[in-house]
């Protein structure tokens, strides 16, 4: 393989519905970066059907070419049809390096275009560089349970792909005075192509119910002083799609179920954010929750036990702070 | 139906703590497990023993110490078990790891090939659909639900915000979720038989037909450059600000660590 | 000599912790706290080859031995000592007497259904006037025709009510004293066989432990266990065997304790450092532990010498006797080291103090233990 032919950078548009992902603009404003600093272009590639309008938004995040391949058979993901179509334009256009999301679509056929193409896929990644003496792509990403950072090359391969976490990189702002070329592909998929049939489509909110089970825990003790304050908790939970979980005293006042309840005598959780509100950190209810990734507490009283195990600690009320966290992050939303 | 489930052996990740001086990784006592989402593919295969008679054989590549984790297969109700292991297997990545399943699997009977999504200690998703590619067969992951009808399956498969009920034909390959199923534990009568009435069946290089030049660490197209650990969790720091800044801080910090 | 678990022993081992943790110890509380029978964890147990463990896969068991049998009343008491009395009682007392006295046709129309778990055991021989001096037996069997007719009453029966089997003492010979004694095997539907009132306990909360009563209860001739006054004997065999399953059910009460107590000093603090660091709590956990790992021995050695056809009546209950002492003594001081928490139901170690004490009582006091125990060193 000679790796000098490979030339440019490519992100995989992905798009539901005609709807394009947000990870694949995050994408562009990575591979831009990329591109500039290899002085490539950077392309973006569309699959479906009827989706030939969304190819300037990827212009106008940051995208110099589009290549688009409408067919019906693109029109809902399914694995074979859009590894052949991605494999025959890559084959012919011989990108040196290709970006998807690392969603449950790119995960299923990022590796499936590696295999066929024959070159490495490193996943989910969390940062990606180009090494300077080599061009060489660093993508680090974490391993063993997130536990440790492992940076990843493919030095004799290319295309050198990599997906990327979700929220991990910073898209462009939109700018619609952008310009580029979109490339129309003609696909050659046949009925055969399509060895999955898809029944039903069927959308759905998901909602995990145990908090055992749950990323984000909203969680509330005395301090948040009486039951109806419990919907503010539950406000900020839905805004981080999480669960309201709560100390084994807020479960004997009736504030909220047993099934909630983090510590000794109830669940033991270890969520990715754990916020604790007005909860003073008595050794039971920190048996229960010590193991979370991150820990923010939010209490009135400074000396609070929770504070020594927090890693963001808040002196301050509960009442106050969380419709504050939760203006703040609709602000943010509305931003994006 | 003749079943094949891939199964790793994995550390237990949750039970991996890091030093809290050196911020290292502490490996000792950290239990050797059946990687969650393999477990329930196993799970799905010994479903479909119970209800169908599907004969199952449980795969795995790895050290001589992956021995137990076929055991483990075998005590949960699983028929045959093959442990793949050659030093010319070691170091390799999910390209190389996935040439090898594949070249083994093409000396077994097969109907269906069951793989969880991704292991927990490297969570890539990527050897299942590898080995579908490799093997040309049709192959549906993220898996949370499985019927069988006739030579075909009927799946759910699941994304972020949907899922598909599709049908595929078998032989087919597809990847499981841990969501889909609670798996069985062993039997006390299922642990005497593995070790007592059952045989691990070792597989070597010279047992598979592969492009040598696809194996190991040398056929691996991917290399690791570099490892290191995120370094010592700091103590916390408490502020005393006013509410509007208290959350500015919070959201900043969720910002960091990609929560939101 | 050989210390080492087998490969077979750590995977059954693993088998029975993570079962233990994740389907008994989350009921333990709410079971001892309600005096319930935990039916559900039963027929869990059942699922995954527990209740037959040391029996032939010919009689329907799981084809382990004492050893296995042993460890597995171990784990489940770690967690929850309810359990591991139902699994030893059903095991030990309901249907080794079956399979090591019983004929071909009592094994299979009785031990098969227990081995495989569809039916649970128990074991009648306690009687209000007759407890340690159990040759004091005022049972009655009278054999008329082809059946016994069974008159009188047990008490203090593990498993009573929920059990389908009972292995029943009764006197057939009033005047010959211990051999008079004879075994029967009992089916709870038969008629005249009732559940008297069921016990209100310190500990074990959730096993039932009940009376028996016995009105004209007819039994078929045919479920004689064993022979016409050899039931003492069976008893006292049974008894040794039993001691070990309580052995191990003391131990895994006592290792449980240490546990919980473990990771509590190293969070609980005081004076500004977790109690851990206090050479008073190293001391106390020392001391615990190795009580454990000597009472661990004594219980596995015993159950070797079963398996191994040994004599092992010493044995056993040298292991019931300290390991028994040694629960008492563990959890005690798991609860002192908890302090003022210890003593809530909001800790474990609350019951498994409560729970502890009864190790040192049935199937055999402690002193009991020390008869059977210097008769062996005196004879």
């Amino acid at each position: 393989m000679n790796i000098s032919e490979y030339r440019g950078v490519w992100v995989f548009a992905e798009q539901r519905d005609g709807e394009i992902q947000k990870v694949s603009l995050e994408l562009l404003g990575k591979g831009r970066e990329l591109a500039d600093q290899l002085e490539t272009k950077l392309t973006a590639v569309l699959l479906g059907n009827h989706i030939k309008n969304s190819a300037s938004e990827l212009i106008y995040y940051g995208a110099d070419e589009v290549i688009v391949v409408e067919d019906a058979l693109l029109d809902i993901y399914t694995t074979e049809p859009y590894t052949k179509v991605l494999t025959e334009i890559i084959n012919e256009n011989k990108p040196e390096i290709i970006l998807m999301g690392a969603t449950a679509l790119g995960r299923d056929l990022a590796p499936r275009v590696s295999a066929r193409i024959h070159t490495g896929l490193t996943a989910d990644c969390t940062t990606l560089e180009i090494e300077e003496e080599t061009n060489h792509l660093l993508m680090t990403r974490p391993a063993f349970g997130g536990n440790i950072m492992a940076t990843i090359i493919c030095p004799d391969h290319r295309p050198q792909m990599s997906t990327v976490r979700p929220g991990v990189m910073i898209k462009l702002e939109r700018d619609e005075s952008r310009r580029g070329d979109i490339v129309e592909v003609t696909s050659t998929l046949t009925k055969e192509d399509m060895n999955v049939e898809i029944i039903e489509v069927v959308k759905e909110t998901k909602q995990k119910k145990k908090i055992e089970e749950a990323e984000v825990l909203i969680s509330g003790g005395r301090g948040v002083g009486k039951k109806e304050n419990f919907q503010t908790l539950e406000l900020l939970a839905k805004e981080l799609g999480g669960l309201v979980s709560g100390s084994r005293a807020v479960v004997d006042n009736g504030w909220i179920e047993r099934d909630y309840q983090v510590g000794q005598t109830g669940k033991t959780v270890r969520p990715n954010l754990y916020i604790a509100c007005g909860i003073s950190g008595a050794i039971q209810h920190v048996t229960g929750m010590e193991e979370s990734e991150l820990i923010v507490a939010i209490n009135k009283n400074a000396s609070a036990p929770i504070f020594e195990l927090a890693d963001v600690g808040i002196v301050g009320d509960v009442e106050k702070v969380l419709p504050a966290v939760i203006d703040e992050l609709r602000l943010l939303k509305q931003k994006a | 139906m003749n079943i094949i489930v891939c199964i790793k052996q994995v550390p237990d990740t949750t039970e991996v703590k890091l030093d809290p001086k050196t911020g290292t990784l502490i490996r000792d006592g950290v239990p050797s497990i059946i990687n969650p989402d393999d477990k329930s593919g196993l799970e799905a295969a010994l479903k479909l023993k119970d209800d169908l008679g599907a004969h199952v054989t449980v795969l795995t590549m790895g050290p001589q110490q992956a021995e137990v984790a076929l055991r483990e297969a075998l005590a949960m109700g699983a028929d045959r078990a093959i442990l793949l292991t050659d030093r010319a297997f070691a170091g390799a990545d999910t390209w190389a790891t996935s040439c090898t399943l594949a070249a083994a699997i093409n000396k077994i009977d097969y109907d269906l090939i069951i793989a969880g999504r991704q292991a927990i200690d490297g969570d890539t998703a990527q050897v299942g659909p590898q080995i579908a590619e490799h093997l040309k067969l049709p192959q549906v992951s993220y898996v949370e639900g499985l019927k069988v009808e006739g030579s075909s399956l009927i799946l759910k498969r699941v994304f972020e915000d949907r899922y598909h009920l599709v049908k595929v034909k078998t032989p087919c390959l597809i990847t499981t979720l841990k969501e889909m199923n609670e798996p069985r534990y062993m039997s006390v009568g299922g642990i005497i038989d593995a070790y007592r009435e059952k045989e691990i069946e070792v597989w070597n290089l010279k047992d598979i037909e592969v492009d040598h030049s696809n194996l190991g660490l040398k056929g691996s197209p991917t290399k690791v450059k570099k490892s290191f650990t995120k370094g010592v969790k700091t103590a916390g720091k408490l502020y005393e600000v006013g509410h509007k800044e208290a959350a500015k801080i919070i959201v900043e910090k969720l910002k960091e660590k990609y929560i939101i | 000599m050989n210390f080492n678990l087998t490969k077979e022993q750590i995977m059954l081992q693993q088998l029975y912790r993570e079962f233990a943790e994740k389907e008994v110890k989350p009921l333990a509380e709410e079971i001892d706290e309600k005096e319930m029978f935990p039916i559900e964890t039963v027929e869990k147990l059942v699922r995954y080859g527990f209740m037959g463990i040391p029996f032939p896969k010919t009689y329907g068991g799981a084809g382990g031995d004492a050893v296995a049998y042993t460890m597995a009343v171990e784990e489940l008491s770690r967690v929850c000592a309810t359990t591991g009395v139902i699994v030893s009682a059903h095991t030990s007392l309901g249907a080794v007497p079956i399979y090591e006295f019983g004929t071909e046709e009592q094994k299979q129309k009785y031990l098969v259904p227990l081995a495989k778990g569809e039916k649970l055991g128990a074991f009648g021989l306690t009687e209000a006037n007759a407890g340690t001096d159990a040759a004091a037996q005022q049972t009655t069997a009278i054999l008329e025709g082809d059946y016994y007719i069974l008159n009188g009453s047990k008490i203090f029966i593990t498993n009573a009510g929920y059990a389908d089997t009972y292995i029943i003492m009764a006197m057939t010979d009033k005047s010959a004293g211990t051999r008079g004694i004879s075994a029967f095997i009992v089916d709870a539907e038969t008629e005249g066989f009732k559940i008297g009132k069921k016990e209100a306990k310190l500990g074990i909360k959730g096993s039932a432990t009940c009376e028996l009563i016995f009105e004209n209860c007819k039994i078929p001739k045919e479920n004689l266990l064993g022979k016409e006054g050899k039931g003492f004997g069976i008893a006292m065999k049974t008894l040794d065997g039993g001691r070990i399953g309580i052995a191990a059910q003391a131990l895994g009460i006592a290792q449980g304790a240490l546990d919980a107590t473990v990771s509590y000093v190293k969070e609980r603090k005081q004076f500004g450092k977790p109690i851990s660091y206090f050479q008073n709590t190293q001391f106390q956990l020392a001391d615990m532990a190795t009580k454990i790992e000597a009472a661990r021995l004594l219980v596995y050695k015993a159950a070797y010498k079963k398996d191994t056809n040994q004599p092992y009546s010493k044995d056993a209950a040298m292991a019931k006797l300290y390991a028994s002492e040694v629960a008492m003594e563990i959890t005690t001081k798991a609860v002192q080291l908890h302090g003022g928490y210890g003593y809530t139901r909001e800790y474990a170690v609350e019951r498994m103090m409560r729970d502890a004490k009864i190790t040192e009582i049935y199937e055999g006091t402690s002193e009991v233990q020390k008869m059977v125990i210097s008769a062996d060193l005196l004879r």
